[in-house]
């Protein structure tokens, strides 16, 4: 037999269906540059600490290289038990309400698929990070987007979640301190769109993978409202707090019912989380608090210096509570976000990622990582408020209309 | 107060008004702060951190374990001080343990540094005895790895 040439019609439709993600082009692009300053980096920028790292040599030293139960070793379970009810006050039972898994990425993936038939609707606020929509059409639902804006502080309201219910609605994905804008949620908020959600019979799948990084106020963990603790699968995980990004482990807490059902993904899939990752997790809850907080003390000077920085630059960028991005908005330049961030990578070598590439609302902004030293930022930023000099005054309005890149056929949103 | 100086202490160059900035501050509040620090001698001064080896000097250095005898009234005060104001001499501890005190010395050669101990150091009064090592390697100085190695090795761009 010969080989068939024509491989994409061999290719699921739905998988077809998916845009590629925006950010890749871009990162095709800057990677070839040298001297390139980047603030696109979604992830830490010091390395896991020594102690975490040291712990994991030591279990390989160990032979600890073998299967752990699917649902993750009983170990780290009781510690991410411990650590829930220590932080928020919410109990879950390790031997049976708690799965870890690869990254919080494949946590959402099966949280979505034990929930999602085919037809089913699933809320997901705009912008927002980029793999929730996919996941959802991979399981042949429906993303309908909740469109989040400056005015209301990116935060999901329970009038948004109202308005957009339908009968086939299943699930709420929140997503607070957000991924790109580096929005929290207000607790009341929270506590009304509870209402919402209680009264149409949602499921809450909410992503708290940043939870550990909010500078003002207090974070208010999904699960922990009243009612809440068994409408919601909580996810997190280790990358993020305790700069673990490449290890590859996360965790959903939530019903028993609910869990056991996405083991069955897991472990006929995955089968385990990596045990040396799982060990160095162990490690980072038992150990890593008093490291963590430095580095959130940390992230939280840098991201008054990157405030002061685009206000005196004179671009409008209202104050992110969480996470490490800024979400400044350029639309004064008259360029969309893409345009933006392609100008300023090949003239000044700053390398940024358009909003757009997490949904139609975030045209006409882009996001800034602060995960970068002191002296990366300053650097970056005196690049940036030359290539706005002679920009800024054009003031011409978009002409892209919000929303046009938002919606495709599939029900996913076209990410540039 | 601690704030300032943990970031000072990490970065020197950082001004008043960057630090303002990062610890939500009055700028005028943070400089008349630091000033402060300076004239209580909380801050005692502002050095680059220099990796001589990289820059082609040759440098020697030495610990020395000092023994010596307390004096009544001043202790080991007036002894650490008779060593402590020679010049090549960098720093100056008094230890709990075997020896009293430990001494860190830098010359240009082995023979300067053995010379200063045989001929200055060994003959104070009041000394006992000294022990001396000479330094082979530097791996890691107030804090900061020499060749660390980990340098950001991210990708430029992740969603």
């Amino acid at each position: 037999m010969t080989t068939p040439a024509n491989w994409q019609k061999y290719i699921n439709p739905v998988v077809l269906g998916i845009p590629p993600s925006g950010i890749r082009r871009f990162f095709d692009l800057a990677s070839e540059m040298k001297g390139v300053i980047s603030l696109g980096v979604g992830e830490p920028d010091c390395v896991t600490p020594w102690h975490i790292r040291e712990s994991c040599m030591y279990s390989l030293e160990k032979g600890y290289t073998m299967y752990t139960s699917n649902h993750g070793l009983l170990e780290l379970r009781v510690e991410v038990a411990r650590d829930l009810a220590e932080t928020y006050g919410v109990n879950y039972n390790p031997n049976n309400e708690i799965l870890i898994t690869v990254g919080t990425s494949e946590a959402l993936d099966l949280a979505l698929r034990t929930i999602l038939r085919p037809g089913d609707e699933v809320l997901i606020p705009d912008p927002s990070y980029v793999s929730y929509a996919p996941c959802a059409v991979l399981a042949g639902a429906e993303p309908v987007y909740l469109k989040t804006s400056v005015e209301n502080g990116f935060q999901v309201t329970a009038g948004m979640v109202e308005k957009a219910v339908t009968p086939k609605t299943k699930a709420l994905v929140l997503c607070y301190p957000n991924n790109p804008t580096g929005a929290t949620i207000d607790r009341e908020n929270l506590l009304e769109i509870a209402e919402v959600v209680k009264f149409h019979d949602l499921i809450v799948v909410s992503d708290e993978i940043y939870d550990r990084l909010t500078y003002v106020g207090e974070h208010t963990c999904v699960s922990s409202l009243p009612g809440m603790r068994d409408r919601t699968i909580l996810l997190n995980g280790f990358s993020k707090a305790y700069a673990m990004t490449g290890w590859r482990v996360g965790y959903a807490a939530g019903n028993s019912d609910f869990i056991a059902a996405m083991k069955k993904i897991h472990q006929y899939t995955i089968l385990c989380a990596p045990i040396t990752a799982q060990v160095a997790a162990v490690e980072a809850l038992k150990n890593g608090k008093p490291g963590m907080k430095k580095m959130v003390e940390q992230y939280n000077r840098r991201r008054r210096l990157v405030l002061q920085a685009f206000s005196e630059m004179g671009l409008p960028c209202f104050e992110p509570r969480g996470a490490f991005y800024a979400f400044p908005e350029i639309s004064a330049t008259g360029l969309s976000s893409e345009d933006f961030a392609q100008q300023l990578l090949r003239e000044e070598k700053v390398a940024v990622v358009p909003g757009s590439a997490f949904g139609g609302q975030g045209e006409g902004y882009i996001r800034c990582s602060y995960a970068a030293s002191t002296d990366d930022l300053t650097e970056a930023f005196k690049r940036m408020s030359g290539f706005l000099k002679g920009r800024l005054s054009r003031r011409k309005v978009l002409t892209v209309p919000f929303g046009k890149t938002e919606q495709k056929n599939e029900g996913i949103r076209q990410v540039l | 107060m601690r704030e300032i100086l943990e970031l000072l202490e990490n970065d020197a160059r950082l001004t008043p008004k960057q630090i303002a900035v990062m610890l939500d501050m009055e700028e005028s509040e943070v400089a008349r702060i630091i000033k402060e620090l300076e004239e209580k001698k909380v801050i005692l001064g502002y050095h680059t951190f220099i990796n001589w080896d990289k820059a082609g000097e040759e440098k020697v250095s030495a610990l020395i374990e000092v023994r010596i005898s307390p004096q009544r009234e001043v202790g080991f005060d007036a002894v650490a001080e008779r060593i402590y104001r020679f010049p090549e001499v960098k720093t100056v501890r008094l230890m709990s343990g075997a020896y009293d005190l430990v001494v860190m010395i830098e010359g240009r050669t082995l023979k300067e540094v053995a010379n200063f101990v045989s001929q200055k150091l060994a003959t104070i009064e009041h000394v006992l005895s000294t022990s001396t090592h000479f330094v082979l390697k530097n791996y890691k100085l107030q804090g900061t790895i020499i060749e660390d190695g980990e340098e950001d090795r991210r990708l430029v761009i992740t969603p």
